[in-house]
């Protein structure tokens, strides 16, 4: 992909809607399917290697307006089945091809509360986009209508012009709910509780709200300014956020309902466990979870050298493990840490890496250097227990596994050696077992995620659960949809119970 | 913000602090640790043991050496001055319960986190052994509150300016030997001395519990910084410990996983140091 600079973009953004605007109303679907796919405009790869800004721009306007005309309308509309929250697709994107972009979001606002944080993480290659009939009709699902950018481009229209818009909140209940951690399904569930006039508080364990909003996704992915927005409107809305916090620790879950009086309780505590390998060396130094790598970069911001105290090892031979969106986050983290050489490396192939087309993309242009049928198998080091090398073994594709996934089987006697000087684990994480070790009573499946029935509730009254807690490491939008339905039945608790 | 109520410097670089956190001080079981972060712009995040607490007053006790930037500034503060953030308490309490003879051993600071736990057994009932160590006299802390709680104390020092002349292990090693041998050892110390003192009770079968100070990020279980190996296994003294079986932890590979950040650490005293030095300079008093 050859970096395009953002005044062309522009311009032949101008350039189309010049003459596809006077005849809107009368194009047909195949006019609207030979619009060119609006490009993201993108701070050129060899000098966002050296920074932390955001890498993805945002649409211009006449861009955005371009993309929103090669959408057909489906009446069936296929895009909102993808939805995990079912946001009227085809409807905002009519508003912004009318130049209405305040109709737009607010139309997105009925569904989602995070739509510029959701514009820019999810995966809408495999949701909405997936769905797309101007993808299906061109064969090739990177020319489906852009939804994400669309989504992203409004909610940063909306932004820019009043910052984050406020609902009306009912008068106050005398009741109150407590919602523990501050990532996507927390803010969901805190927002739509307060609405209903209900007094709210927030715990967090870290010293700055937003979950892995903040500690686990890039500033190059996603601003953290963004995520303070969302959470100072929390806090306009009367939302108590207390920080330093650790529910089951600092207060058992159960107390914050029978000393403190809280009336209801959501655990949205998320994933924060992380799986390590289990192979040889994995406990030398220079051998880092993703999210030991990103909180010291992102939260602690290591990456700020010289002004932080939390320090980062800089690696110069960098190799990660995994395949997903946290694997490329890691690895474009080193990239900008300064690392001369990132190796990805991942046991399938590209087809099934789970991480976004775009940030793969991303990360390819910024120099990562891919392995794919590939894995670790033993970490090596020195006599000072620092690592020096991995051992790594070849795969092909097997038969498909019950993810629907082929399996990859390995290759007997093709050990090789890399030569490293840190390896970071990104295969995933497993649920923090903190508030499950704490809370008597608590179901949980054999994974330690929390069993609740679907109105969100767990097996203990008044206490509910959503997001990664819940459903094992998954997505912002899927928390979000969660947070919005344990939200919506503490509402009706609370309400049938005067 | 956490004011402190008292300071004092207990000898050259140890600090003991009481420092306002009334849910902490109420919620804390021996064993138990704090994260603490002077300031939350870009402060880094070190794990405290709590020595000891007065939940009526609502105050936790900090027992620190200033080794780094932050625990340098942390010893700096005055009475009255805050500390911005204290997360806990953290980790598993300790296993308390009568065993009978409890052999608790403190080397240097580590006698800051054995405090409670010494104070947690006794109320068990249980009978006490305390041996403190150090280098030297001075370095040696709380030996007035130890000898307090003890049954038998015993003090040495390496260059046998108080006590006995030698390790902690030579003690320790005598107690085990005794008929009925103790029930239970504790040790809490740098991870060498505990290395050793788990070697030397390992011979006479006696368990013995460490307590391990790892580097920690979060301390919620989230980042895996503090892991170490215990018997083979993974474990994070975060959620999983702080304290574990002595006989089964991988202290070598422990001790290396310190080093980490060594070199990153001195550059930062260093450069602390040269300001404060150039401080002194620009106000004439150096």
């Amino acid at each position: 992909m050859s970096h395009l600079s953002s005044p062309n973009l522009r311009q032949q953004a101008i350039d189309l809607l010049k003459d596809l605007d006077p005849r809107q109303a009368t194009l047909k679907a195949k006019d609207r399917i030979r619009i060119p796919a609006q490009d993201m405009p993108t701070q050129d790869p060899a000098i966002r290697r050296r920074n932390i800004q955001e890498v993805a721009e945002g649409y211009f306007p006449e861009q955005a307006r371009v993309e929103a005309m090669r959408c057909l309308q489906c009446r069936n509309a296929p895009c909102v089945e993808g939805c995990p929250v079912r946001i009227d697709i085809p409807g905002f994107i009519r508003a912004i091809a009318e130049n209405n972009f305040a109709g737009a979001v607010e139309i997105i606002r009925r569904n989602s509360l995070l739509p510029a944080v959701c514009g820019r993480v999810c995966p809408q290659e495999t949701q909405c986009q997936a769905e797309c009939t101007v993808g299906k009709s061109l064969k090739d699902i990177n020319q489906a209508v852009m939804i994400g950018r669309l989504e992203r481009f409004v909610a940063d229209w909306e932004r820019e012009q009043h910052g984050v818009r406020l609902p009306p909140i009912k008068p106050d209940t005398g009741r109150k709910v407590a919602v523990i951690g501050s990532g996507p399904a927390s803010i969901t569930v805190a927002a739509d509780v307060r609405r209903e006039g209900h007094a709210v508080t927030v715990f967090e364990a870290f010293h700055r709200p937003g979950g892995v909003l903040l500690y686990g996704i890039p500033e190059f992915r996603l601003p953290k300014k963004i995520v303070e927005m969302e959470i100072n409107a929390l806090k306009t809305m009367g939302v108590e956020i207390r920080t330093n916090f650790v529910v089951g620790r600092t207060r058992k879950l159960m107390d914050l309902m029978v000393k403190d009086g809280y009336d209801a309780v959501f655990v949205g505590t998320g994933a924060g466990l992380p799986k390590f390998m289990n192979i040889e060396g994995e406990n030398l130094v220079g051998v880092f979870s993703a999210n030991e790598y990103l909180t010291r970069a992102n939260l602690m911001r290591a990456y700020a050298v010289g002004q932080a105290d939390t320090p980062i090892f800089r690696g110069r031979r960098v190799a990660v493990l995994g395949g997903g969106n946290v694997a490329m986050d890691s690895a474009r983290t080193a990239v900008r840490l300064g690392a001369e050489e990132v190796h990805l490396i991942y046991r399938r192939t590209e087809v099934e890496m789970p991480a976004r087309v775009e940030e793969v993309a991303h990360a390819k242009e910024e120099g990562v250097i891919f392995h794919f049928l590939e894995n670790a198998q033993r970490i090596l080091g020195n006599d000072y227990g620092v690592v020096t090398s991995i051992e790594c073994l070849r795969y092909e594709l097997g038969a498909p596994d019950e993810s629907g996934r082929r399996r990859p089987v390995e290759l007997k006697g093709s050990e090789f050696i890399l030569p490293m000087d840190a390896v970071i684990v990104a295969i995933g994480n497993e649920s923090n077992p903190l508030i499950r070790q704490t809370t008597d009573g608590l179901k949980t499946n054999k994974w330690g995620n929390i069993v609740v029935d679907d109105t969100g509730k767990t097996s203990i009254d008044r206490v509910y659960a959503g997001g990664d807690i819940v459903l094992g490491a998954a997505t912002v939008i899927l928390a979000m949809g969660e947070g919005r339905r344990a939200a919506a039945s503490i509402n009706a608790q609370l309400a049938a119970s005067p | 913000m956490h004011e402190i109520v008292s300071k004092e410097i207990l000898t050259d670089d140890v600090y003991r602090l009481r420092v306002r956190a009334p849910l902490i001080a109420e919620e804390r079981r021996p064993g138990q640790f704090v994260i603490v972060q002077l300031e939350e712009e870009y402060g880094e995040r070190i794990p405290l043991t709590i020595a000891d607490a007065d939940s009526r007053e609502g105050t936790i006790t900090l027992i620190f050496q200033a080794v780094g930037k932050t625990t340098h500034q942390l010893g700096d503060l005055k009475v009255g001055e805050s500390i911005q953030s204290i997360l806990g308490p953290l980790g598993k309490p300790t296993h308390i319960e009568k065993f009978g003879t409890v052999v608790c051993v403190g080397g240097g600071i580590g006698t800051a986190p054995l405090h409670p736990i010494v104070q947690g057994m006794k109320a068990a009932g249980n009978r006490l052994i305390v041996i403190l160590g150090a280098r030297t006299q001075k370095l040696i802390i709380l030996e007035r509150e130890m000898r307090a709680l003890a049954d038998e104390f015993i003090l040495c020092t390496d260059d046998g300016s108080a006590g006995r002349k030698g390790l902690v292990t030579d003690p320790l090693k005598e107690i085990c030997g005794r008929t009925p041998k103790p029930d239970l050892a504790v040790a809490i110390g740098p991870p060498i001395m505990m290395k050793f003192c788990a070697e030397a009770t390992r011979p006479f079968g006696v368990p013995t519990v460490v307590s391990l100070n790892t580097i920690m990020v979060d301390g919620t279980g989230m980042c895996g910084g503090c892991r170490v190996t215990v018997g083979k296994k993974t474990q994070f003294v975060c959620v999983d410990g702080p304290e574990f079986d002595g006989h089964q932890v991988d202290f070598d590979n422990m001790m290396k996983r310190l080093k980490a950040y060594k070199s990153h650490e001195d550059e930062a005293h260093h450069k602390c140091h040269m300001e404060t030095q150039a401080d002194l300079l620009k106000e004439g008093r150096a």
